[in-house]
Order: structure tokens, then sequence, then C-alpha cells
């Protein structure tokens, strides 16, 4: 769902949030990402991870992320890679709290 | 859908704009794509290009791509810059380096926003100069010099690869390594003055695929702007999008606000609209009726019959035109060669002219003296002059 294929380990309750310098621009398909400080554009291939993404800084994790915004267990591995992708090239970061 | 296919039918702004603020240039560079040299007298002022960045804001553009002419000779270039940067608008500026102070490059390297691409198309001086002037490879060698002092990491060294400098290609990551700068490697176009050069200038066969293997090979390094994806005939794609975005994701305003279809195609027939006039740069992107055009599926023409057609789509768009080639042709430097038979067949005086020229006058306008041209008809001539004689 994000075009970077290099995707780790990814902590799903964990409590993320999108890096202060990322723009984020919705698009038909999903949405772009762009992040100022290592100057790299992501895609966010679908608007239901869209809605995770900016479901991150107010859910207590990244799974409860995903289930705001509508994401089936039998979903949750396809969205757990393309937010490990998205933790990989530093677009969302790990948050205290 | 593939991402590409919602690429194909545009988006509602542009992921990349280039934005060339001036026409006016210190140098003479033989493939310069934007027959730069002399200002514009007609180049948008301080509080228009202001109102356009205002505008890349509201439309969420992450960031545009600023070059010319020689961008740092507007006296409100820095000021532009800090503008964009305030307004949320990254700004990657291409330089050949003569603005580039140590101040400059302290100030550059403070900033997250700012990015910068040194122009060098030679790894050596004497192959540089031949193409981009005596002395451009000391001044571009000395802003890297400076930028690196200053703690800049990552700026970008952007080569145009010719016939030339094709097989320069380690000795270029060489450079970008030794300042801690990445290397860009673009294509030469016809476009512009490169139109008068491209014959001896763009690579031979062997040497673009020998560009396609060193690619595959440090692709990911290299950026490359998705300029060669019509190599992606050979069988695999480079990395990138590997579509024309012409109008589609991309797009080039140029000094007086014209808005192209993109870098490489100054001419009227890629012309959208401008900046000043039909409705600000907003309604030119999504309402022209050539962006429409661009963003509606074509089929492959000629090429829709070739199994490489799927991957390299054709090619380039501004390449073909400005070679004398259909659209809906192959490109001229088709991988399979197709490019060369269709080159041969384009009757001589048949292609199209830029639609500008802004080059230093560097060869002498003849003036001539003394001789009276005779009048075509009697009556061109006024009958007093001739009275008084």
């Amino acid at each position: 769902m994000s075009t970077e294929d290099s995707a780790g380990p990814f902590d799903l309750d964990g409590a993320w949030r999108l890096d202060e310098r990322v723009s984020v621009r919705p698009e038909r398909f999903g949405a772009l990402l762009y992040h100022f400080g290592t100057r790299r554009l992501s895609f966010l291939k679908s608007p239901v991870l869209l809605d995770v993404v900016r479901g991150l800084a107010e859910q207590p994790s990244a799974r409860a992320a995903c289930v705001q915004a509508g994401v089936s267990s039998a979903e949750l591995p396809r969205y757990r890679a393309a937010l490990a992708a998205l933790a990989a090239s530093r677009m969302i970061r790990p948050r205290s709290g | 859908m593939s991402l590409v296919d919602d690429f194909q039918y545009g988006l509602d702004a542009p992921i990349c704009l280039t934005w060339e603020l001036t026409y006016a240039c210190n140098l003479s560079c033989v493939h310069c794509l934007s027959s730069s040299g002399r200002r514009d007298p007609g180049e948008l002022s301080t509080a228009e290009c202001r109102a356009l960045i205002d505008e890349f804001e509201r439309m969420q553009v992450f960031y545009v791509n600023i070059g010319g002419g020689e961008p740092t000779v507007r006296p409100d270039f820095w000021d532009l810059v800090d503008y964009a940067t305030g307004h949320h608008v990254g700004v990657k500026f291409s330089t050949n380096g003569v603005n580039i102070t140590d101040e400059a490059a302290r100030r550059l390297a403070a900033s997250d926003y700012v990015d910068v691409q040194i122009s060098l198309d030679g790894a050596t001086d004497d192959v540089n100069d031949k193409v981009r002037g005596k002395g451009s490879y000391r001044t571009a060698v000395r802003a890297m010099q400076r930028l690196a002092a200053a703690g800049f990491q990552g700026f970008k060294l952007s080569v145009v690869v010719t016939r030339d400098n094709a097989g320069q290609l380690d000795a270029f990551q060489a450079i970008a390594d030794r300042y801690g700068a990445q290397l860009r490697l673009t294509r030469l176009r016809p476009s512009g003055r490169g139109a008068d050069v491209w014959d001896e200038l763009h690579p031979t066969a062997a040497q673009q695929r020998a560009l396609y293997d060193w690619l595959l090979e440090h692709g990911e390094r290299v950026l490359t702007g998705d300029s060669f994806f019509h190599l992606a005939g050979y069988g695999e794609s480079l990395p990138g999008l590997n579509l024309c975005g012409a109008g589609r994701v991309v797009c080039l305003i140029d000094p007086v606000g014209d808005v192209y279809a993109c870098p490489f195609a100054i001419h009227d027939a890629f012309l959208a609209g401008n900046v000043r006039h039909d409705g600000g740069f907003t309604s030119v992107w999504r309402s022209s009726e050539l962006f429409a055009e661009l963003r509606r599926p074509s089929g492959g023409g000629a090429c829709s019959a070739c199994s490489a057609y799927d991957a390299c789509r054709g090619g380039c768009m501004a390449a073909k035109f400005f070679t004398g080639l259909p659209l809906d042709g192959p490109d001229p430097e088709c991988v399979r060669g197709h490019g060369e038979t269709a080159l041969a067949t384009v009757p001589a005086g048949t292609v199209p002219k830029p639609s500008q020229d802004h080059s230093h006058r560097t060869k002498p306008v003849p003036v001539s003296i003394g001789r009276r041209r005779p009048p075509e008809r009697a009556c061109d001539e006024s009958p007093l002059t001739l009275s008084e004689r």
C-alpha cells in the first residue's frame, strides 16, 4: 500500500504519530505524503490507509487506529506492513504516551 | 486501478513542478532547454511570484524545482526562497554555482526545506567547459566545496548525460562522494538550444545500453528524475514512476508565467495557459484543454504492436516533437532502434522550433551602413526628398 518495500518489524501496539515534517495531500487513490526532512515522497494507495495514518495521533495504538478506520483482522497484516514501511522511511514515529 | 493509471488521469495538483524564475543566465550552455541568456522584460514581479507561492501552498504543492536561466541572479531570489519555505513549499533549485558564496552555503545548510542542485556536465573541466562554457567547471566545484564545508549533506550533483561524458559515470559518482552529494543523471533533450546540438551530443546506442546497465547496478543511490523511462524497453524498469508525467503529475511555469506541459516542451503546442490570465495556476492546471487532452488515455500508434511498449510507453513526448517525429510514434532514442529509422524519414525543414529564444547575442548583428535600398515602388519614396536632391 506504500511504495516502500523495506518493511521491518512494526509494533502495532505502540503509540505512533506522523512526523511533524510530513505533509499529507489527499488524492483520489489515497494520499501523497512528503517528508521535508528526507525529501522523500510516499504514496498511500488506499483511503482507508489514509484514515489509519490520520488516526494514529489520537489512538492509543496503531492497532486501535486500524480498528477505528474499519480495517478487519484479515486485512491487518497488510496494514501492518504498510505502516512498517512508513516507519522505515521515517514518515511516522513512535510517540510516548 | 494502479497508481500509474491514477497518475495518467492527473492529480489535483502536480507532484513536481518546475518553475523557471528568469531567462537571465551568466552562462550560455549549448544544450540549454530554455534557450536562456537574457532576462525577459515581462518576467513575473516579486509580488506576482509571492502570489504564485501562495497558490502552491493552497494546492499543497510540496516543493518546487526552481531553475532558469540562473535563478540566483534574480535580486529577489533569496527572498522568494524564504517566502516559499515560510509557506510550506519546499524548494529545490538548480544553479551553476555562481552565487553560492560561503555565506549562501551556510544558510542553505541550515535549512531543511531547501535543496540545491549543482549542474555539471563533465567530470573533467575540458568535457564540462566545452558544453557549459569556460570556467564553469571551476565555478561548480567551488560551489560544491563551499556546500560541503558548510556541512550541507546530500545536495545534488546534476549531470546531463551526453556522448562526451557517458564514459565518466564512475568519475561523476566519485565527485559526488567527495563532496557528500547525491548524483543525479538526466537525459539530454532536443529542446531549446539542445535541438542544435542533439545530433552530435546525444549518447550513442552503445552508450545508452551501458548507461542502462550502470543505472541498474547503481540505481538506488542515483536520482534520475524519471528521465530515462524510455530505457525500460531493454527489459527491467529503472527506479521511479516510469511514465511521462507531462501535464499529469509535472509541468513547467516559465519566467513570464506561461504554463507548459513539461520543462522540455517550451513550445506553443504544449502551452496550457498563463498564470497572469486564465484564472491563475490552479485553474490552468485543473481545467486547461491541453492538460485535459494529455490526461485522456491514448493509443500507442505505431508503437502499440511492439513488445516493449508496455515498458517504455513510447518514450518522451518532447524528444519526439523536437526531432520532428509523430507523438504516437517511437522515441528518437528507442532502444529497439525504431527511432533511428523514423528519424531518417523526417523531411528537412519540418522540425518544430522552440517558441522563444533568450540566448545571448554572441554573434555580431550585421549592420549595413551607407547604401540606401532603392524603393520598391515609386510612391514609397517621398517626393519631397526626391525634389531636394
